[in-house]
């Protein structure tokens, strides 16, 4: 069997397209390349959803941490202390199995329960809370001038949120929120390891590493598969998020731009 | 209730917990020398050893790390069996690796086949310790390497003024300044630490993430039925707000540590104390 063959048949596995056997013996190079990359389409999935997302809730979330109504302000720490205050394998399973008992009150919570949604939801919230606490940093950092000079200029409220705060908030924040998003995009390697089942062995990447892993009791091919596909995803990343930097940097002097400091994080 | 929460079965989970306390607190220590190793390494003189401590830094950090966990504890598992293998049986013909099964000889069996229990769990465990150990020594040693690099110039040379050697400037001057600086990026890691516990399931020991899921269903393949419903969703919550106090406890001491060290260094922070005390 060509390897061409291989990629027609197993290339979509991983969204239950093709065949629907797994391979169970004779297993090639190309076999394990395939699968694992098939499986990096739900990496990129969750990460892609959660981050985007999660983004407009982390702003939220930092604009209610930062402010001076208590209404406001505790909803906002708590949720962050929350999540980002316990790991986010026990957020995995504490959200399966809460999905699970809510889905016996009302057929609503059905497809929580699948790793497509629950999981996403909890990536969601715990992206949102760690972006915000990024933001919420960068936000104390805006220069007090800045906020001075739109004042004189008569912006106030929304217009001065807008065309202001929010994009000096994002520029001082942008090297941070790069790392932030590396780091999701490693921690949704968790997602079919935790409470969620994957259906059918529709799993990501490292479901289908693991598969390999345990069938041939040879860890040195498909793991380092695994990181060379993560390594091209976090190369992506920064290319596309350095663009971004650039362009909300464009208005300063070069020697002042801040660079994007690759910083990898560790597990959540 | 307070009685079913007491039981034989449920004192395993509560020594769990003890073994996630006990892992942080072997962990911690081997991980910080190897990450002080690193860092030595990464700025050493000689080339090679540079090399290897710069390497070291960069491999573990590029790579999602649960991805690590698991190829680590296999890896570590043959390395291991391999060398003893070598050694105790030097006159076996066959090849070890035979197509997709790792052979080795019996008496090279890791731990051996008829040990205890006991023997078995706490080789899980070590191995589990040397992967946490590998692992968080590279985020360490970058930590430590950035904070000997933040130790101003001039405190180094002032020493090499009064003609301290290369040795002596690095243990007099270099150690006992640089921790003011990586405090901040240590206390992260700790926090990251007592965050990455959980994955000890993974790596197969019986932690608690394993026994919420025994305890908290209805029945298990180890144990018949439990008197209540489906209750995995209580012993996580537990297990949620065990960490949450967890970190908060953390957060309390190392905010402490924190100010205890500024005390008296020519920092922002410490500036910033001796205008409070005057």
């Amino acid at each position: 069997m060509s390897c061409f063959q291989t990629i027609q048949d197993y290339g979509l596995r991983a969204i239950g397209i093709g065949e629907r056997l797994l391979p169970r013996e004779d297993f090639t190079l190309c076999h394990q390349f395939t699968l694992i990359g098939s499986g990096m389409i739900w990496n990129i999935y969750f990460g892609l959803l959660a981050l985007t997302l999660g983004f407009f809730l982390a702003t939220a979330l930092a604009m209610g941490k930062a402010s001076s109504r208590t209404l406001f302000r505790k909803p906002s720490e708590w949720f962050i202390f929350l999540f980002r205050g316990s790991p986010l394998f026990i957020q995995f399973f504490f959200a399966y199995f809460l999905f699970l008992n809510l889905k016996s009150v009302h057929p609503f919570f059905e497809p929580f329960t699948a790793a497509w949604l629950g999981a996403l939801v909890v990536l969601f919230f715990n992206t949102a809370a760690y972006s915000a606490e990024i933001f919420y940093g960068a936000l104390l950092s805006i220069p007090k001038g800045d906020i001075e000079a739109a004042d004189a200029y008569g912006l106030s409220g929304w217009s001065r949120f807008t065309r202001v705060i929010w994009p000096t908030m994002l520029r001082l924040a942008w090297p941070g929120y790069t790392n932030e998003a590396i780091f999701l995009f490693h921690a949704t390697a968790l997602v079919f390891f935790s409470g969620f089942p994957a259906w059918q062995q529709r799993g990501d990447a490292l479901y289908y590493a693991s598969y390999f892993a345990d069938k041939t009791f040879n860890p040195f091919v498909p793991y380092p598969i695994l990181a060379f596909y993560f390594i091209l995803l976090t190369l992506i990343v920064i290319a596309v998020f350095g663009f971004v930097n650039k362009r909300l940097n464009r208005h300063l002097p070069q020697n002042t731009r801040q660079k994007i400091r690759l910083r990898p994080n560790l597990i959540r | 209730m307070a009685c079913y929460l007491t039981t034989g079965k449920h004192m395993s989970i509560y020594t769990s917990v003890l073994t996630v306390l006990l892992l942080l607190g072997i962990t911690a220590p081997i991980a910080l020398a190897f990450g002080f190793g690193g860092a030595t390494a990464a700025r050493s003189q000689i080339a090679p050893l540079r090399w290897f401590g710069k390497a070291y830094i960069a491999i573990v950090r590029g790579v999602p790390d649960i991805a690590f966990f698991l190829f680590f504890v296999i890896a570590l598992d043959q390395a291991v069996e391999y060398l003893r293998h070598k050694v105790l049986c030097p006159d076996w013909e066959g090849p070890i690796r035979q197509g997709n099964d790792f052979v080795v000889c019996q008496a090279a069996k890791m731990p051996l086949g008829n040990a205890p229990q006991w023997v078995h769990e706490s080789y899980g465990f070590g191995l589990a310790v040397l992967t946490f150990a590998i692992v968080f020594g590279a985020f360490a040693a970058n930590v430590l390497f950035g904070a000997m690099r933040a130790v101003p110039r001039a405190q180094l040379e002032t020493a090499e003024a009064y003609g301290m050697s290369q040795h002596q400037t690095f243990w007099r001057i270099l150690v006992p300044q640089m921790w003011v600086y990586a405090l901040p990026g240590l206390s992260n890691l700790w926090m990251v630490l007592i965050k990455a516990t959980p994955l000890l399931f993974l790596l197969g020991v019986e932690d608690i993430v394993y026994w919420a899921r025994e305890l908290g269903g209805t029945k298990t393949p180890r144990f018949t039925d439990y008197p209540h419903g489906d209750w995995r969703m209580w012993y996580f919550l537990a297990l949620l707000v065990f960490y949450l106090l967890f970190t908060r406890v953390s957060e309390i001491v190392l905010a402490r540590i924190m100010s205890r060290l500024t005390h008296g260094q020519a920092t922002a922070g410490g500036e910033a104390q001796r205008k409070a005390t005057a």
